[in-house]
């Protein structure tokens, strides 16, 4: 065996390699860093580095609110460096092969492969592919199995990591839940290895991450399957690994009032404007979300740390609109103080705030006639996610046709021009009648604009794409609809919407055909074998599955023939498969905390079309969450109020 | 009849422009690779930073009132480029430069700030110097393709714009077109005045003029910096080996071209 190479000078910037290949790729800048508020450490003088990625272009992940918050936690600390990098597009994933310049930091242009930890930040599953060209062009095998002392420990993070098994092969770990205190933990756990002289080798260090019961690491497990293709089990396969991983909760936003200085690109991005959480979890208990489920208990920031924030965070970077961001941020228990104090706050600045994530409600207009007071009123959007009554019982979307036009009523008067509506296609028991009400709805939105303000000029957009089951929600046993029926139902929903000469114009149709829901359903509820149709579509060319241009359906399909040949199962195995209650499921042994019985129940009283009610008005239902995990519901009212900034 | 509040804002109309500022400032380094929408955003974010008294345009998405002129295209670094602010409050020239300096990413600088003479920065902005580095090319072989671009009357070359490729002449607008001497061999160095024209003749156009009149093509990619922008008079060097100077920087240094030397130290005004 070699000795491994510890000491070999790692840390240096690969700037001068790089700088000869912006000339010609497209948008140079998105590789440049020197954001506003980034950080460059001095590489010596920190022990432990950690390079985080997200896995997708530099114009989607820069905005990320999660790498965002976990690169300027790790910052802060002492003795501890951390630097972001981002999916190269293929261009310069050709220029960086053909000069043998190596995957590397934005912050100090430093090879990923020389950090001791390489962190993946997973919102969607489309990044795996993505994942696999970045450790190919920092010199990381693609295959945990053949990593050594060299390379760095590759984690994931992010919702889509509450199932990690399809890419169970090429990380080392996974962390599930929030990541402010979990990084700065597997901080302290690495330090003090590598300070002990590196007890174990690399197996030493991932058994001690293992043993926190907070970090799973899928090579300590091993899975069984059953002849018809079904899991067995999944048990640990070394003794100190526990059976169950948990996810990590924060319980006090206002202790962690992360980011406290966003950073602000160069680079336009998708997300132009800064963004404060305002609450984390929801329990509004929509059955198809799993952002809602996995991030239980709802944990409220107060009013008066949220007015620090956007205090603080404009000053840090002259952004001109603030999002008040939460997954149903209307719920916040001081919604409207918090709207009305900031508002004050910002009387004649030119900012503006905006609310994301408006529940269909007409307190909802008042809130955001108050939040526009200072600056730009863009559309109105909604999601009733289902076309109708029925459906929305199924999903547990308690939204009425009757708040809805009450609501959009409001808003046209208020001078509100467009609405937009997000539905899902695919849902469970759906039928085309289901989504042809959608077309109804819509008609009846335009009819109410345009009664409640005696003009044509009222515009809805109808947004709809194919619903995709995830795992821990009650959906995670449905059959998911296919492609081709996917496509057929919205070719019939667009037919109608188009054959009402009176109200065609008014009614903007958009939507998403059926096949790349195929395959983020295949990644979502995939296993371990999932892995070698990642590793063949990657080998063939698959990079950017999210975006339109890159995805290809068919090399999916494709590389999921080949690679599954000798396996029981199939795409379709994978996901229009409806499961039972017994079958074990590839994420069974990731706790989200929500008890599996309690879920099941859900998913019967969905068939049931039973509705439930949320637990912050309501008594608890059970969901298991807060027991589980040792946490509780954090919600205010605190009763404080925001008071003017005084002028400097 | 459409009576909807979104047509008119509420309230009274923004405050007046009280004066206009002409900020000359540089893109250096790594920032060379920003786009010019890149600068306006950080330019906008970095006026809110320095909490200047922006005038806004009226309406219901009302704008900082700023100006910009012809911008160094991407990748090309600049010691000279110019825009205009209307302010809603005077301010201190001087103080306005220091603390908007300060609110911008290192590499973006602010050279100087001067109060407005009125008239349009457009038409002041007659041409260009630009600073062509040709790294990995022969001298000789430079000053050998400058003459032949210069004696040719026209010069067509292609180019990719927005609207498809285009071909126009890249002559006429250069005025001025040099070969740096006393350089080590590996390294050819061009001094070119260019006019602002319609189409906008660019640096790359000349190195492709170049290309097509003298094959000079450059094995790796030249680094280009504009060095100075005015009225073509002030740009035009007699002895081009010399440095044009500087109009007297005395009440208005900002309206004059900044002069730079062909080297890569840059003069900052009030540093
Ligand atoms: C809520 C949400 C929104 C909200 C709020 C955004 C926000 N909070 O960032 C709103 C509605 C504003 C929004 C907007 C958009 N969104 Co959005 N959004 C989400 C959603 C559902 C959750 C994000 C969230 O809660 N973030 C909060 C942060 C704090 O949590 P986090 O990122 O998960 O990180 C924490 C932990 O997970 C953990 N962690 C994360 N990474 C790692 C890594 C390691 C190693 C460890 C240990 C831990 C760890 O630590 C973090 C801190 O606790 C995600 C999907 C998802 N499941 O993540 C999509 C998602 C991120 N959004 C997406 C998109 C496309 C958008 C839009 C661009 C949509 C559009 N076209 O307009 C816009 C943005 C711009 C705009 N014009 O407004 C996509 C991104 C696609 C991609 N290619 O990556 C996603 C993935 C949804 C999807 N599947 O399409 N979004
Ligand atoms: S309101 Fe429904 S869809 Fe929205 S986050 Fe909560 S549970 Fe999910």
């Amino acid at each position: 065996m070699s000795a491994p190479t510890f000491d070999r000078i790692t840390g240096r910037s690969v700037w001068p390699d790089l700088e000869p290949l912006l000339p010609s790729v497209k948008k140079p800048i998105q590789y440049v860093g020197g954001e506003l508020n980034s950080t460059v450490k001095d590489w010596d003088a920190c022990d432990v580095r950690w390079a985080l990625m997200y896995p997708d272009a530099y114009e989607v992940g820069l905005p990320n609110q999660g790498v965002m918050i976990l690169y300027e936690v790790l910052n802060e600390r002492e003795g501890v460096l951390a630097e972001r990098t981002y999916s190269v597009w293929p261009d310069m994933e050709a220029k960086l092969r053909e000069h043998g310049v190596p995957q590397f930091t934005v912050d100090g242009h430093r090879p990923v492969g020389d950090f001791d930890l390489f962190g993946l930040s997973f919102s969607t599953e489309l990044g795996y592919t993505n994942m696999l060209t970045a450790l190919d062009l920092a010199g990381i095998p693609l295959e945990a199995a053949d990593r050594d002392m060299t390379h760095p420990v590759v984690i994931a993070g992010g919702h889509a990591a509450f199932n990690p098994e399809p890419i169970a092969d090429f990380i080392d770990a996974a962390v599930i839940g929030d990541g402010e205190q979990a990084v700065l933990a597997i901080t302290d756990i690495v330090r003090a290895w590598k300070g002990e002289g590196r007890p174990g080798g690399r197996d030493g260090l991932l058994l001690r991450l293992a043993a926190t019961g907070g970090v799973y690491v899928p090579r300590f497990y091993d899975v069984e399957y059953l002849a018809d293709g079904r899991i067995q089990r999944v048990a640990p396969n070394r003794s100190g690994v526990p059976w169950q991983v948990a996810k990590h909760t924060v319980m006090d936003l206002d202790e962690w009032p992360y980011p406290k200085k966003p950073l602000v690109p160069l680079a336009e991005t998708v997300h132009e404007r800064m963004s404060v959480e305002i609450f984390r979890g929801c329990t509004r208990g929509c059955r198809f979300c799993q952002a809602g489920m996995i991030t239980r208990p709802v944990r409220e920031r107060s009013i008066t740390g949220i007015g620090d924030m956007v205090k603080a965070g404009l000053e840090a970077t002259g952004y001109e609109e603030v999002g008040l961001l939460s997954l149903s941020s209307a719920d916040h228990s001081e919604i409207a103080d918090l709207a009305k104090g900031l508002a004050d706050r910002y009387e004649g600045t030119q900012t503006s705030l905006s609310l994301p994530s408006t529940r269909v409600d007409a307190f909802n207009i008042d809130l955001a006639n108050e939040l526009s007071r200072n600056g730009r009123r863009s559309g109105l959007t909604f999601a009733p996610e289902g076309g109708s009554e029925r459906i929305r019982k199924v999903i547990n979307k308690m939204v009425s046709e009757e708040d809805l036009i009450r609501t959009v009523t409001a808003a046209y008067s208020a001078g509100w021009r467009q609405v937009k509506l997000y539905f899902m296609c695919g849902l469970p028991t759906e039928t085309d009648e289901d989504v042809l009400q959608i077309a109804e709805m819509a008609r009846n939105v335009i009819k109410a604009g345009r009664e409640a303000t005696g003009s044509r000029d009222i515009r809805c957009t109808v947004s709809i794409g194919g619903f995709v089951p995830k795992p821990h929600t009650p959906f995670q046993w449905c059959g998911q609809l296919g492609a081709a029926e996917t496509d057929e139902r919205l070719r019939k929903l667009r037919d109608v919407i188009r054959a009402d000469k009176n109200y065609a114009r008014a009614i903007g149709f958009r939507y998403h055909d059926g096949k790349p829901g195929i395959v983020e359903g295949l990644l979502s509820r995939g296993d371990r074998r999932v892995g070698k149709v990642i590793r063949a579509v990657w080998e063939d060319g698959g990079r950017f599955d999210g975006w339109s241009e890159f995805f290809s359906y068919d090399r999916w399909m494709a590389a999921a023939e080949r690679a599954l040949a000798d396996e029981p199962v199939d795409v379709a195995w994978y996901t229009t498969r409806e499961r039972d209650q017994i079958e074990t499921l590839p994420w069974d042994h990731l706790d989200s905390g929500l008890d599996r019985d309690w879920l099941w129940e859900d998913w019967q009283d969905a068939l049931r079309e039973t509705e439930v009610d949320d637990c912050r008005w309501t008594p608890c239902f059970d969901c298991g969450v807060c027991p589980q995990m040792g946490t509780e519901i954090q919600i205010g009212p605190t009763g404080r109020k925001l008071l003017p900034l005084s002028v400097v | 009849m459409s009576p909807l509040p979104a047509k008119t804002p509420d309230g009274p109309p923004p405050p007046p422009v009280v004066q206009r500022v002409r900020v000359c400032y540089a893109k250096r380094g790594r920032l060379r690779f920003t786009s010019h929408r890149d600068i306006q955003r950080a330019f906008e974010r970095a006026l809110r930073r320095a909490a200047v008294p922006m005038a806004y345009s009226a309406g219901f998405t009302p704008h900082p009132k700023i100006s910009w002129a012809g911008a160094a295209p991407t990748g090309t670094a600049s010691e000279a480029e110019y825009v205009e602010l209307g302010l809603s409050e005077r301010v201190e020239p001087e103080r306005l430069r220091g603390s908007l300096d300060e609110a911008l990413p290192p590499d973006l600088d602010i050279l100087a700030v001067d109060e407005s003479e009125g008239g349009s920065l457009a038409d002041y902005l007659e041409a260009s110097v630009w600073r062509i580095e040709l790294p990995e090319v022969d001298p000789a072989h430079a000053r050998a393709a400058a003459a032949a671009f210069l004696a040719a009357e026209q010069v067509d070359v292609q180019r990719l714009t927005k609207n498809g490729m285009r071909t126009f002449d890249a002559r006429a607008a250069v005025a001025e077109l040099v070969a740096l001497d006393d350089l080590p061999s590996v390294c050819a160095i061009l001094r070119v005045v260019v006019r602002h024209t319609t189409p906008a003749v660019r640096p790359d156009d000349v190195l492709t003029g170049l290309g097509a009149v003298a094959d000079l093509v450059p094995p790796v990619p030249p680094r280009v910096t504009r060095l100075a922008q005015g009225p073509l008079t002030l740009l035009l060097s007699a002895d081009p080996e010399v440095v044009p100077t500087a109009p007297e920087r005395g009440a208005s240094p900002a309206s004059g071209p900044t002069a730079v030397d062909s080297g890569v130290e840059v003069p900052q005004p009030g540093k």
